[in-house]
């Protein structure tokens, strides 16, 4: 039966070519416009660490004397707190990351000196977040201790320098100091630059720079102080420090620690470990006040953040409300094409097809006009997402079309034309045949 | 024309009307508010910064650990020597340039009120960039002290009227005070224009003017950035040749050569995203017009088709062609009106939400008939076609097979 319907609605979509290409344009179009947006929506909004994330958290103390308990705390640490909580090692990992800008001096491999960016984190840091290594690997706790010289650098910037070579047991000179190259990474992208979000809720929804690239230098934390003394910038302070760019133990928060929880006794834990610090370092005299400390998951910390940049979300609003303005389109030229065809219906209604099977037929038509619309749609998607890969925005590399998404465009077209084809469908198996071969 | 008989057939085609009347609603509401958010975005486009902007461009040196005195002197002279250059001077940002300096600001020492960009600049700094004060007077030459870390601790400066307008609404700012930090500030001008080198964004069209312009001396806190006037015409290569002649004089320096551009570059780099984004929603309504029109083509070609024998009666019984075309015309106007009440609805209530999570301003009023002629028109456009296929029915349709 079913290829019959096929066949049939092949040809009941041939025979009137006008209004089967209006509604597989409009099909294409809502369809096209809507999953383009809801890629990108999709891939940004997407678990950066899938199956790891719960274990990660984030936790903030505040040191600004003139906030308040009623306040959020700052976004960031000031750099006592974040060295006493690492240091006290309650977590089953913990890394500390501050990021800066760094020159990068003449060398063998570099011609004249560039600035870029630098983070500085210690040793956790790579198992914590699964971060692939090509060439060697990460540097020892030992080493974050011992303020080592050493650094690892991406795929990105092996690829430059050396030409993807191995290239651990090299030298950078990174402003005054020679460091040695002891691991070179796999290309990794994380999506968004999750280590580094903060302050989503001052930026207005302006976020796509939480999905830049990683930095392409990775030094010790201790060790990155030192080398880059003086360039550190501040998320805030509270009192103008001493000296700009020398940020230890200035009235500033400017550094994160982010630690690992394998469960959820630990997460309790830590969680009274923050308060108690917090409390301890009022009693101390260093906070003016204390309840004010938080402890969001990996995911949560995103969440608060607003992570997806506020054009994307109003660009996907617009192609929704766009989809909908197409079925109903939809909706309005199968009901013209179906009722167009009363006589028809009414002779096979006569011949002894059942409502059933006449709403079935026109289903499956619907379903075709669907699948047609879903091809072009598709590669109205393509087109959409490169447009998207011109745009001057931090996640533009990002904008690809992955299968669950390819296969949801078709799920999607087809979908839509079958409840686009409910309503006109129901209406053809109603057609009364004695009504319609009367007038035959 | 009696709209009763109308009102009657559609009474026996309920559900495409009801369809076309939906869709009609749904395109009121998407067109007005994406047209509101259009014209907003090319606003922001047509920005004024308050400088000359097609006769300067920056140059942009990032030094660690220079002595900035020396840095200033051996790059300043090295730009003035550039042929075409008309003036140079030490700035720490310009429009469209890389922010340099957000500070929260005080007018008690105690309550935060906002948070406006510093703009810091060496003598001749403000004649340079051309900057159009409207009160007050202009600095003097002790007014350009050194500092060490952020400002003198007593700083003379310049805000923008609409600054002014948020701390003092109402009254003249000149002589007033505000603190930052403990930096003491006060106002001795007002200039007519100084957008924020970041301006929009969700921030808002009110704080884009919101800047400060603050003298001081060239050294330790201003070098690496200067502003470089010359003729329009010659910007391009003067450009060019600065920064060559900076990188020259300044080895040990790197040259930010995203930064080291011409206001016009900085400004179409900065609007880049705003231009995609006005772009888009063009598309979008582009696009939502056509595919409703041609819902209305499609529908009513169905409806001339089925009522052909009715046309034929009408035209057998003395209806003229007009009558037959103003009939489809009438009822397409009636469906589109419907359309339009219930889409005035949506479209307000559209607008809260985007209120509500994107602060976009209150629709104004008037884009409510203004859409509402629009899509008036649109109906008709669109059902000419079809309508003028029915006016063309003959009269000897009615007879056949009745």
């Amino acid at each position: 039966m079913f290829g019959y319907y096929l066949d049939l609605a092949f040809h009941s979509l041939r025979l009137n070519k006008v209004l089967t290409a209006l509604m597989v344009l409009a099909i294409a179009v809502g369809i096209g416009a809507s999953m383009t947006t809801l890629t990108v929506v999709h891939l940004l909004s997407g678990d950066p660490l899938p199956g790891r994330s719960q274990f990660i958290y984030y936790p903030q103390v505040d040191a600004d004397t003139k906030g308040k308990d009623s306040k959020e705390p700052l976004d960031m640490l000031d750099y006592q707190s974040a060295v006493d909580m690492w240091n006290a090692k309650r977590a089953d990992r913990q890394a500390l990351t501050v990021q800066s800008m760094v020159r990068l001096n003449p060398g063998d491999a570099v011609k004249s000196p560039v600035l870029t960016m630098m983070l500085s984190t210690t040793t956790d840091f790579f198992t914590m977040f699964d971060v692939p290594f090509r060439y060697g690997g990460p540097w020892s706790g030992q080493d974050d201790v011992a303020r080592s010289r050493v650094a690892v650098i991406t795929d990105d910037l092996n690829q430059k320098l050396f030409h993807g070579e191995n290239s651990v047991g090299r030298t950078l000179r990174l402003r005054d100091s020679d460091v040695r190259i002891v691991g070179v990474l796999k290309p990794w992208r994380p999506s968004p630059q999750f280590y580094a979000v903060r302050g989503g809720r001052f930026a207005d929804g302006d976020t796509s720079d939480f999905y830049s690239k990683p930095e392409n230098i990775i030094t010790p934390f201790f060790s990155g102080l030192e080398i880059n003394d003086g360039n550190f910038q501040q998320f805030t302070c509270w009192h103008l420090p001493e000296r700009a760019g020398h940020l230890v133990n200035s009235p500033c928060a400017w550094v994160a620690l982010w630690v690992q929880l394998n469960d959820a006794s630990k997460v309790a834990d830590y969680r009274r470990f923050v308060a108690d610090y917090a409390a301890q370092q009022m009693a101390l005299g260093r906070f003016t006040h204390a309840g004010n400390t938080r402890m969001r998951s990996l995911m949560e910390w995103l969440d608060f953040n607003g992570v997806l940049p506020g054009d994307v979300r109003l660009q996907a609003w617009l192609a929704v409300a766009f989809l909908a303005i197409c079925l109903l389109n939809t909706v309005g030229l199968l009901l013209a094409k179906f009722l167009r065809r009363s006589g028809e219906i009414g002779l096979r209604r006569a011949l002894g097809a059942s409502r059933v099977s006449v709403f079935a037929q026109y289903m499956v038509e619907a379903g075709m006009i669907g699948l047609i619309g879903g091809a072009f749609g598709w590669l109205l998607t393509l087109l959409g997402l490169w447009l998207i890969r011109q745009q001057p925005v931090a996640y533009a590399d990002l904008a690809r079309l992955d299968i669950p998404m390819f296969t949801l465009t078709f799920l999607a077209a087809i979908g839509a034309s079958l409840m686009a084809g409910l309503l006109p469908a129901a209406r053809a198996c109603r057609v009364v045949p004695a009504w319609q071969l009367k007038t035959l | 024309m009696h709209f009763a008989p109308i009102l009657a057939a559609l009474r026996r085609h309920r559900l495409a009307t009801a369809l076309i009347a939906l869709e009609i609603a749904l395109a009121c509401a998407v067109l007005c508010n994406a047209c509101f958010l259009i014209i907003g975005q090319i606003q922001m486009l047509h920005l004024q910064s308050g400088v000359d902007e097609s006769s300067l461009a920056l140059v942009h040196l990032d030094c660690d650990g220079c002595n900035g005195s020396s840095l200033n002197a051996r790059v300043m002279s090295a730009l003035k020597a550039v042929p075409g250059v008309q003036a140079v001077a030490a700035v720490n940002a310009a429009p469209f340039s890389e922010r340099a300096g957000d500070n929260g600001i005080t007018l008690d020492r105690e309550h935060y009120v906002a948070v406006p960009h510093f703009y810091l600049g060496g003598p001749g700094a403000a004649e340079a960039m051309g900057l159009k004060l409207v009160a007050g007077r202009t600095f003097q030459a002790d007014d350009f002290r050194p500092a060490d870390i952020w400002l003198p601790p007593d700083t003379p400066v310049w805000i923008t009227r609409s600054f002014a307008e948020r701390l003092w609404p109402g009254q003249d700012p000149l002589g007033k005070e505000f603190w930052s930090d403990k930096f003491h500030l006060r106002v001795v001008g007002v200039l007519a224009h100084l957008a924020r080198p970041d301006p929009g964004g969700r921030r808002g069209a009110d704080a884009a003017e919101w800047s400060v312009f603050a003298p001081l001396a060239p050294g330790t806190v201003l070098n690496g950035v200067y502003i470089v006037r010359a003729a329009p015409s010659d910007l391009p290569r003067v450009l060019r040749e600065a920064r060559d002649a900076a990188q020259k004089a300044a080895p040990e320096a790197v040259l930010n050569l995203a930064q080291s551009r011409t206001l016009p570059d900085l400004r179409e780099d900065f609007f880049r995203q705003t231009r995609v984004m006005v772009g888009m929603l063009a598309g979008v309504i582009v696009a939502l017009l056509l595919v409703t029109s041609l819902g209305i083509v499609g529908l009513a070609s169905f409806w001339v088709q089925q009522r052909q024998k009715q046309i034929g009666i009408r035209r057998a019984i003395g209806a003229t062609r007009g009558d037959i075309l103003r009939y489809f015309q009438a009822e397409n106007f009636l469906i589109v009106s419907v359309g339009i009440v219930i889409g005035t609805v949506m479209t307000f209530a559209l607008n809260l939400i985007l209120m509500k999570f994107y602060e976009v301003p209150r629709l104004p009023l008037y884009y409510l008939p203004v859409g509402a002629l629009a899509l008036w028109g649109l109906g008709q456009l669109a059902v000419l076609a079809p309508a003028l296929r029915a006016a063309r029915v003959p009269p000897v349709v009615a007879t056949r097979s009745v």
